[in-house]
Formats: C-alpha cells, structure tokens, sequence
C-alpha cells in the first residue's frame, strides 16, 4: 500500500476531491498546511513598511491506495490540480506498512 | 471651547436642548476608547491582542474613577496660570451650572476626554510593557501631565487661554500631548525584539476598520459635543470634521498608492484617524472648504510621517507619533493658515491675519509638547526604578503577553492544545447545575 500525499493551492481543493471521487477513492484526509516552493513567499506592505511572507496558505490531501492505484491516483490529483501558474504544489508517494481500520480491526488492503 | 466658569445660582434653570446634545455627546467620546482599542488590537499580533484591548479598558477604569476625585479640580479648577486648584476635589462644589448646562454635564463629557488621552498613547508601547508599571504611568500622567496642559489650555485662567491659543476639542491637550507622551515611552521602553527586522503584521485589519468607524462616529461627540451647546457652532464642527475626514482619508491612500502600489484598507483607516485628529483643534475656526485642505494634508503628511520611526530608530509600534503627534500639531498650526473669522476663530495667514495666531498656537502646542515630552520621561523612569524594569520578560515577550499577564488567549488556535477544566471549591459542580 502508498499513502499519496498532495500540496495544492486551496482554491483547487474541490476540483481534486471532485476528479478522486469520481475515480473511486473512498476517503482522504485533508489539512490546511502552509510553507513554499520555488515561487518563495509574496510581499505585504503596511503603513509603507513591507513585508515579506514567506508561508503561503495551502492544503495538503492525503490518500491511502493500494500499491497498483497508486500511479493513477498521481496522475488523477496533478490533472485536477493544474493551474500551470507557478506555486501549484507538489505530489508525492509513501510506502505503507500496515493500515488498520479501528472499528473492525482489519489489516492491510482490506482496511482501504 | 468657550468658558467654563460655574455660575452657582440654583434660580437658573439649564437649557435643556444643549444639556441633552452634551450627555449624548459625552457617551459618543466614551464609545471612541474602546473604538480605539480595536482600531490597536487589530494592529497587533494575536499573541497581544487581550493586552492591548485591556489596556485601553482599564484605563477607563481607572481614570474614570480618578478624574472625579481630583482630576478634573485639577483641571478645571480656578487655580492659576498653571495647575487647578482643589475646590472641585470629589466633585465638590458642581451643583451648579456652566454656561447653559450643570456642571456635572461637563465634567462627565471633559471625564471622557481625560480617559481616552492617556489611552492614545497605548499603541506605542503596545507588546512589551508590564501591567503594573502601565496602571502607576497612566495614574501619575493623568494628574500630572494631562490635567495641567488641559488646565493651560481650557481653563480661562491657563496661560495658554489668555495668550489667546485656540484649541478648539483637543488638539493639544489631548493628540499633541498624546503623541509626545508617546514617544517618550518608546524611547524609554525600548524595541521590541526584532523590530525592525521581523515582521510584525497587523492580525486582524477587520477589527482596524471596525475601530476606526467606531472613533469617528464618536468624534462628532468629541468635536461638536465641544461646542458645549446644540447650536451652530456644534454643527459648523460637525460638518468640518466630516469634510476633513473624508478628504485625509483619500490623501493617505492616494499617497500609497503612488508609494507603494496598492489601496490599503489599513492606509483607509489610519487616513480617517489622521484626519480627525487634525481637525480637531481647528474644527469651530475653519470653513467647510477649508477643512478639505486641512484633511487632505493631514492625510498625507500623516502617511509619511509613519516612516519617521525607521528613520530614527524608535519603536512606535503602532504610530502614535505619526497619527497624533504629527496630527495634532499639523492640526494647531493650521489653525494659523486656514483660520477664519466667518467660522468663528481668528483669521489666519491665508485669511489676511498676518502671522499673529499662527505665533500663538506655535507657542501653545509647542510648549505643550514639550512640557509633556520631558514630564512623560521623567514620569517612566521614576516608574521603572520603582518596579525594576517597565518590560515583561523576553520568554513573554516572544511567548505573548495574554496568556502571561492576563492568563487568556483570544484564539482557540493560541491555546496550542486541548483544554480542560479544572473543577475548584469555588466553581458550582456540574452534577449540581443539572440537578438544579
């Protein structure tokens, strides 16, 4: 099994969980996260004194697939996701161990 | 302001009309400090917040009950040239009336001018000093500075009454003054750690704007209330103070829009209060036109005064320098230039009145500023020997001052994890309540 996890820009969330839900995902987490990339912060001015903000808001989407999913729901999240301006976000993959589902206590991909 | 000598015969009765409109607007100037608390706590950060808001509360508070034992005597008791004397002590003597109103109408409306004075000076010591200190600074200052500059100015036995100064609401004696108390604290507080180095954004400029629609809608009581009476005069400060308002309000913005780029709601608010503030000594001596340039230039010169900070190397956190200092001597030299004896002042310089009162209200905000600058310090550094050091910690600087002074925070998201309560003899249990 993978965990996907996903950086994207806020305003894409809906579209994403749209595209994952269509292509079957049963459930994901999602998290208001902030940090940067390449695209650095943005500048802010206050009273002519300027600021700049190295964090800009983002969501992180997490995805728990099994291992022949995994490439897909990638290609599902970037598809969604695409702005092609810059400060899109990121996706990666994570091996998982074991996942457990607490109410019946199965393990691994039947707990998906 | 027009005279405030206490006629003491019961026959006269107050005219009812004028008592009315000063009670409202004595309630409207009351309303302004806790605009001003927002119009600060938005500017903070939301580690601070709970300490600026109680700050500007307390202060309430606290000179609310000063003020009617020995404040206003001070004030505004015959006395002499500088200081009133202790006649009026617990509000003796106040049965009658001034003018066409009680006295207590007055000293009630003059109470919350002497609450929100000392309260201005708040944000420039915002996110640093200690409580303690804070409430024995804005006791003694209250008495000592505020009372006798309000004393020169208004009594008609100040100096600066009848060297013939015109302050009309409290350009002077409240923003002037406010301001160089401001800095002075500043200076002997110190920076903050990081500035100027670390951001420190406003953390809520919603609140900013809320606080500044709040002052202003108080400020018609501030400056037509000063009119001691519901006649023309109350609605010619009226009409200046909106007029100059407004306009401030398009000079501050204008000036960063050219400057940095964009329209700031910020910009807008500050601009509103810049404008206020200037007016208000000027708001029964200028016309409704003249106004308009006062307020555009107090706007913008306000706009670039707020840099003066980074210039100099002061930590005014949240520009009482640049908004009222700057403001209210912009506003009272003003006076001298736009001025006009068809409003009701003096003419000025661009009125055919020569360099007269301009001299005046030099002389008047000068030594105003002054007096205040030098008792403000002395003032602070008395304070600071006596409770070892006017700042908090720098774990509770860094940390937040609300959570460490008032042990609360204003956000769940400042709390930092979950809560829980602790059940203590004092607090009714629960068990108990349901059962109840």
């Amino acid at each position: 099994m993978k965990i996907v996890v996903a950086i994207i820009k806020p305003h894409k969330l809906d579209e994403v969980k749209a595209a994952l839900e269509a292509f079957g995902v049963q459930g994901l987490t999602v998290s208001e996260a902030s940090g940067y990339g390449r695209q650095r912060g943005h500048t802010e001015v206050y009273r002519g004194a300027e600021y700049t903000v190295d964090l800009v808001p983002k969501v992180r989407v997490e995805v728990l697939v099994d291992d022949a999913d995994a490439a897909d729901v990638v290609e599902v999240i970037v598809k969604s996701a695409q702005t092609g301006r810059i400060g899109d976000g990121k996706v990666w993959t994570v091996p998982v161990d074991d996942v457990v589902r607490v109410r019946t206590g199965e393990h691994g991909v039947d707990a998906l | 302001m027009v005279s405030t000598v206490a006629f003491l015969s019961f026959a006269a009765k107050p005219d009812t009309g004028d008592t009315a409109w000063v009670l409202a607007s004595a309630a409207l100037v009351l309303l302004m400090t806790p605009g001003l608390a927002f119009f600060y706590g938005g500017m903070v950060r939301g580690k601070n917040v709970l300490n600026m808001l109680m700050m500007n509360f307390i202060t309430m508070g606290l000179v609310g009950v000063l003020w009617v034992i020995v404040g206003y005597t001070l004030a505004f008791g015959d006395g002499g040239a500088l200081v009133g004397d202790l006649n009026h002590w617990k509000l003796n003597n106040t049965s009658g009336l001034s003018g066409t109103i009680p006295v207590l109408a007055f000293v009630m409306f003059q109470a919350m001018f002497a609450i929100i004075t000392p309260a201005l000076f708040t944000g420039s010591i915002a996110d640093r000093i200690k409580f303690g200190p804070f409430l024995a600074i804005i006791t003694v200052w209250s008495l000592l500075v505020y009372s006798p500059i309000a004393h020169w100015v208004w009594s008609p036995n100040g100096w600066l009454f009848k060297l013939g100064a015109e302050d009309f609401a409290g350009g002077t004696v409240v923003h002037a003054n406010a301001g160089a108390a401001g800095l002075a604290l500043a200076i002997v507080l110190g920076k903050r750690k990081g500035w100027p180095r670390e951001p420190m954004r406003p953390h809520n400029l919603p609140f900013v704007l809320l606080g500044a629609g709040l002052l202003w809608f108080g400020w018609f009581g501030f400056n037509a209330g000063s009119a001691l009476g519901a006649g023309r005069t109350a609605a010619l400060a009226f009409t200046t103070t909106s007029t100059a308002t407004s306009a401030a309000m398009l000079g501050w913005v204008l000036v960063e829009k050219i400057r940095d780029g964009h329209p700031t709601t910020l910009g807008a608010a500050s601009g509103a209060v810049a404008g206020l503030v200037a007016i208000t000594p000027a708001c029964a001596f200028v016309t409704p036109f003249g106004s308009i340039f006062l307020g555009l230039l107090a706007g913008g010169v306000c706009a670039l005064a707020t840099g003066l900070k980074f210039r100099f190397g002061y930590d005014d956190a949240l520009d009482v320098v640049g908004v009222h200092l700057v403001g209210g001597v912009l506003g009272a030299l003003l006076i001298g230039f736009l001025g006009s004896k068809k409003a009701g002042g003096a003419n000025g310089l661009l009125y055919g009145g020569g360099f007269t009162q301009l001299g005046k209200q030099a002389a008047a905000v000068g030594a105003s500023v002054v007096y205040s600058f030098v008792a403000t310090l002395v003032i602070a550094l008395i304070v600071k020997a006596i409770f070892k050091g006017l700042r908090v910690s720098e774990e509770v600087e860094v940390e937040g001052l609300d959570i460490n002074l008032h042990a609360e925070t204003a956000y769940e998201t400042l709390t930092g994890g979950s809560v829980r309560a602790s059940v203590s003899a004092a607090a009714p249990k629960a068990d108990a309540e349901v059962s109840a």
